[in-house]
């Protein structure tokens, strides 16, 4: 049996007394791609949100490799810094090289020399196809260059587990392959994902699961196969009818 | 003519009263030297306290910073100066000047700043945190190298306004320029030190405002 990397108990969130999240589980193992689908307003972005704090969890338990992060005493920092995350709108440092974007948790987090820091961001910006572009500002990269420089940002944490937040969905049609690309060649790595996303393509091809969430819950999950060719729920069909 | 120069523009005047006038020089540059530093020191660690965003903490920071702002700062300084000695807090009326600008120019900085850290996009903030850079890390290399170019106008025009109000430290007996240039002025029976004091700040200020345009235009450029 895989490792297991994340698993969540219960999960509620409430924005005021609006329940967004309403009694989430979900286990993650090492080298999961796991992608939330469901209509906007289901609570995909809140429940990837709340894996790493960035949203406070009302109730429930998550526990990442072993640690309960919704555990006051926790080293939330420490957490953070072994799950990269990728937003929708790239969110990259503009007043930094692509370069320094993926120095900067290195040297600030990791203490690292920034020599040593530099060489290990070059690989990474390698992986993504954007060396040449290492000392390029982000407003001089298109959005796909700079999704993937916020992917190798995250990358060169050497993160646990990768969360991705609609990374596509902010970005012209033609750039959104290279991005895809990058995230399938992480996928055939091993890397362990959650990966919020509209892509059906992408899912059908990476996902080792897929969970549709609807109305704060995941109503159904399974492999890809099962959830595109014989999903169980209504709710699910309708979605999919709409979006494929 | 003959009349504004002789009293105006009289060189013997201003031989006479050199010496007063380059003391209150050197008390004005360090006054507002120290409380330009001091304050916009204060009001960032208010934006950035505020924006911590303690529930207990932000009404406070409110009500302080709308009190001052609403405050004339020569009644700041004589409360300082004139009132404070009934509780037994006697400040020299240099630091009464330096306390006075420093609490008025605070109020003032925090809120530009807080203007400059909200204008920066949350999800700076988010990036920055999910990497696991501090609060205080995310403020200093992320948030605030962003902001301050952001705000670089109305910082200068602030400092601007700062500056001049400096001169209100020589109601409380501070030999600042202008007190020292009254003096001289009574000392010589003419109204050439004055004049001098007029050219002194200009000499000061007038490159600050010509930066303020600047920024003003590289501002709006870039943006």
């Amino acid at each position: 049996m895989a490792k297991l990397i994340l698993e969540i108990q219960d999960l509620h969130k409430y924005f005021g007394k609006l329940e967004v999240l309403k009694g989430i589980n979900l286990k993650v193992y090492e080298k999961d791609v796991i992608c939330l689908i469901g209509p906007s307003g289901a609570g995909k972005s809140t429940l990837l949100r709340c894996i790493n704090r960035l949203e406070e969890p009302t109730r429930g338990k998550v526990i990442f490799d072993g640690v309960d992060i919704t555990d006051r005493k926790v080293n939330l920092n420490k957490i953070r810094s072994e799950i990269g995350m990728v937003f929708q709108h790239f969110n990259l440092f503009p007043h930094m090289t692509a370069l320094q974007n993926c120095t900067l948790g290195l040297i600030k987090v990791r203490k690292m020399r920034k020599e040593e820091a530099e060489k290990k961001a070059m690989e990474v910006l390698e992986r993504v196809g954007l060396a040449q572009k290492a000392h390029a500002k982000p407003r001089e990269l298109s959005g796909g260059q700079q999704q993937r420089v916020a992917i190798a940002r995250a990358l060169a944490m050497e993160p646990k587990l990768m969360l991705f937040d609609e990374p596509t969905s902010a970005l012209d049609p033609e750039l959104i392959g290279e991005v895809l690309a990058v995230m399938l060649d992480l996928a055939a790595r091993g890397m362990t994902m959650i990966v919020v996303t509209h892509e059906m393509g992408f899912a059908r091809r990476a996902a080792t699961r897929v969970c549709m969430l609807d109305h704060g819950l995941i109503l159904e999950e399974g492999p890809p196969e099962k959830i595109f060719n014989s999903p169980e729920h209504e709710r699910t069909k309708e979605f999919l009818s709409k979006i494929l | 003519m003959n009349q504004i120069i002789e009293n105006f523009f009289n060189f013997e005047a201003l031989a006479r009263s050199q010496k007063l006038l380059l003391i209150g020089l050197e008390t004005t540059l360090r006054l507002i030297g120290l409380a330009v530093l001091l304050a916009m020191g204060f009001g960032l660690f208010l934006a950035v306290l505020r924006h911590a965003n303690r529930r207990w903490l932000n009404p406070l920071i409110i009500a302080y910073v709308d009190v001052v702002r609403a405050c004339p700062i020569i009644v700041l300084l004589m409360l300082i100066y004139y009132a404070l000695p009934f509780i037994g807090i006697r400040l020299p009326a240099f630091w009464a000047g330096i306390l006075a600008l420093s609490l008025n120019g605070g109020a003032f900085y925090s809120e530009i700043f807080r203007g400059g850290i909200e204008a920066i996009p949350r999800g700076q903030t988010e990036a920055a945190r999910s990497l696991g850079l501090t609060y205080m890390q995310t403020m200093r290399i992320v948030i605030l190298p962003q902001a301050i170019r952001i705000i670089l106008p109305p910082l200068t025009t602030n400092t601007l306004e700062l500056i001049k109000a400096s001169a209100v430290a020589s109601t409380v007996a501070l030999p600042d320029l202008l007190r020292q240039a009254l003096q001289a002025q009574s000392l010589t029976l003419n109204a050439t030190p004055l004049v001098a004091v007029l050219m002194l700040y200009l000499l000061i200020l007038l490159p600050l405002v010509q930066l303020v345009t600047f920024f003003e235009r590289r501002v709006k450029n870039s943006g």
